[in-house]
């Protein structure tokens, strides 16, 4: 569904990705892991051509994207949803507005639809009562539901969520992911998921994807990956454990 | 010496870096503007947005421009016993120069500095990002509505600040200065010209455009992190004036 060949990116003369290959098969949830700064939010930006690499290619649906620009590349963006890593929900909308608006910029449904829709999404993810608030007012999970809702609302195949639960405590971490499984029980969107949350990420994906330097150095089901042999993935998985043990 | 000879290179090579870009942005500009309705919502907004922020400031030093002018040109022209000409003095002054400029060097540090820094934020905080992948042009969306809001807002500002100027001089001339009441506005009248206003409102319009275009580049363009949002806001309101006193006199040049 989502190949990604190859991909090189540097910033100057930073390298950040060195050729990174992977798979996202469709109807799964594949989430991707690593340290941070490791650029794992340049890789999501690449797959909605929000970056264009130095090198490689990625295809959605047999499209290289890579090669893709104005009406074309729109045209596959509308089937992706994005949950960036702060919300990047819109200071000067109200969370109403906020949910509403890709269906509102599409314009291809009247307003009694969208009110219907906005408010069933804000109700799956447990935020009724909130629509009038600006996003200022809403406390860091809020605001991470507010942008989940905003990514469900328009039903897009495919959904990058860039950290959806990072800085929030454990039960918000487990009310997040309780919020994606049944969306993805729903209607059954490809899933790419940018986490930090070892060891529940392995309860909601299908397949765990590491990146270390500038490469995906491990992937597998979620048992595969916690067996793996990989010096890198066996001290990622035990940093981040004992960090949690100490908490 | 050859290390200088890099370091000037270098200088003169992001300079024309930046120019290309920033003229890049403005075609850009120029074509989402006439191939695509405009965001009426938004263009509402930062109209409210730019009369909102500068009114009061602009009443303010509006006034005190005027008082000021008064003053100082009562002094000259007593030399020459033209007091009655001060009516039209401070009224030329304000609209074909003053007003204008300091207008719009008002409206930039109260109005443009605010615009550089939400776009700014919106950038850091994948506001614009989030846009793009919605298929929604921000360009269209954020930057196109500041312009055409500077485009109209500047000039009516601009005609509050050079009205409140010419009554703040009424003001000094007769109860300070001791001017006779009628001929500070009769004179007026006979010494401005249609062709004065012309000049002062093209000097406003072309403000409007300029200052919205360099605050939402910079904006637009900030660098990851709150260090880089205040560093564009900075920029922004530097460049924004350097530009207007260029712009203004290229202009006056060109319009006498
Ligand atoms: N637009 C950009 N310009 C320059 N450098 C960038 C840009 N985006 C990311 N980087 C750099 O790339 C590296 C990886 O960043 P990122 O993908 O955000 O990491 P993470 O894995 O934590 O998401 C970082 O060093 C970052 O500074
Ligand atoms: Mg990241």
């Amino acid at each position: 569904m989502i190949e990604i060949k190859d991909l090189h990116k540097s910033f100057g003369t930073q390298r950040v990705l060195k050729g990174v290959n992977l798979k996202i098969e469709e109807g799964q949830v594949t989430a991707v892991v690593g340290r941070s700064g490791g650029g794992k939010s340049v890789l999501l930006k690449h797959i909605v051509g929000l970056i264009k690499p130095d090198r490689g290619s990625i295809f959605i649906r047999g499209q290289d994207i890579t090669k893709l620009s104005g009406k074309r590349l729109d045209e596959i963006r509308s089937q992706i949803g994005v949950v960036f890593q702060g919300g990047a929900l819109f200071d000067s909308l109200t969370v109403y507005d906020n949910v509403a608006f890709p269906l509102v910029e599409k314009g291809k449904l009247k307003k009694e639809e969208i009110h219907k829709r906005v408010i069933k999404a804000l109700s799956d993810v447990g935020l009724q009562g909130m629509e009038y608030k600006y996003p200022a007012e809403l406390s860091g999970g809020m605001r991470k539901r507010v942008a989940l809702a905003r990514a469900l609302i328009s039903e897009p195949k495919i959904i990058l969520f860039d950290e959806p639960t990072t800085g929030l405590d454990p039960i918000l971490v487990r009310t997040i992911h309780k919020l994606i499984r049944q969306a993805h029980e729903q209607y059954g969107f490809t899933g790419l998921i940018i986490s930090h949350e070892i060891p529940e990420i392995f309860e909601i994906s299908d397949k765990v994807a590491m990146l270390h330097d500038g490469k995906i150095i491990e992937v597998g089901t979620p048992e595969e990956f916690q067996k793996s042999e990989n010096p890198y993935v066996k001290n990622f998985i035990m940093g981040l454990e004992e960090q949690e043990d100490r908490l | 010496m050859k290390q200088f000879l890099k370091v000037i290179g270098r200088g003169v090579l992001s300079l024309f870096l930046f120019l290309g870009r920033i003229f890049l942005f403005l075609l850009e500009i120029i074509y989402i503007t006439f191939t695509t309705p405009l965001k009426v919502r938004n263009f509402l907004r930062q109209i409210r947005f730019f009369g909102n922020k500068s009114l009061v400031v602009v009443v303010f030093t509006g006034a005190f421009s005027g008082m000021v002018l008064a003053l100082q040109g009562y002094y000259a022209l007593n030399k020459f016993g033209a007091e009655a000409l001060l009516g039209p003095v401070v009224a030329l002054s304000l609209i074909r120069e003053l007003g204008p400029v300091l207008c719009a060097l008002m409206v930039t540090g109260r109005a443009g500095s605010a615009i550089t820094a939400e776009i700014g934020i919106m950038r850091i905080t994948e506001q614009i990002d989030a846009l793009t992948v919605m298929a929604v042009n921000p360009i269209r969306y954020i930057v196109v509505p500041n312009i055409l809001a500077g485009f109209v807002t500047f000039p009516l500002l601009t005609a509050i600040f050079d009205l409140v100027g010419i009554y703040g001089g009424y003001f000094v001339s007769v109860y300070a200065l001791g001017l006779s009441e009628g001929t500070y506005f009769s004179q007026m009248e006979l010494y401005v010209d249609m062709e004065d206003i012309k000049v002062g409102l093209y000097k406003s319009l072309s403000f409007g455009v300029i200052v919205t275009w360099i605050c939402t580049f910079m904006g637009y363009n900030a660098k990851y992190g709150a260090r880089g949002v205040s560093k564009a806001t900075t920029e922004a309101v530097v460049l924004s004036s350097v530009v207007i006193l260029i712009w203004d006199y290229m202009l006056g040049a060109l319009l006498l």
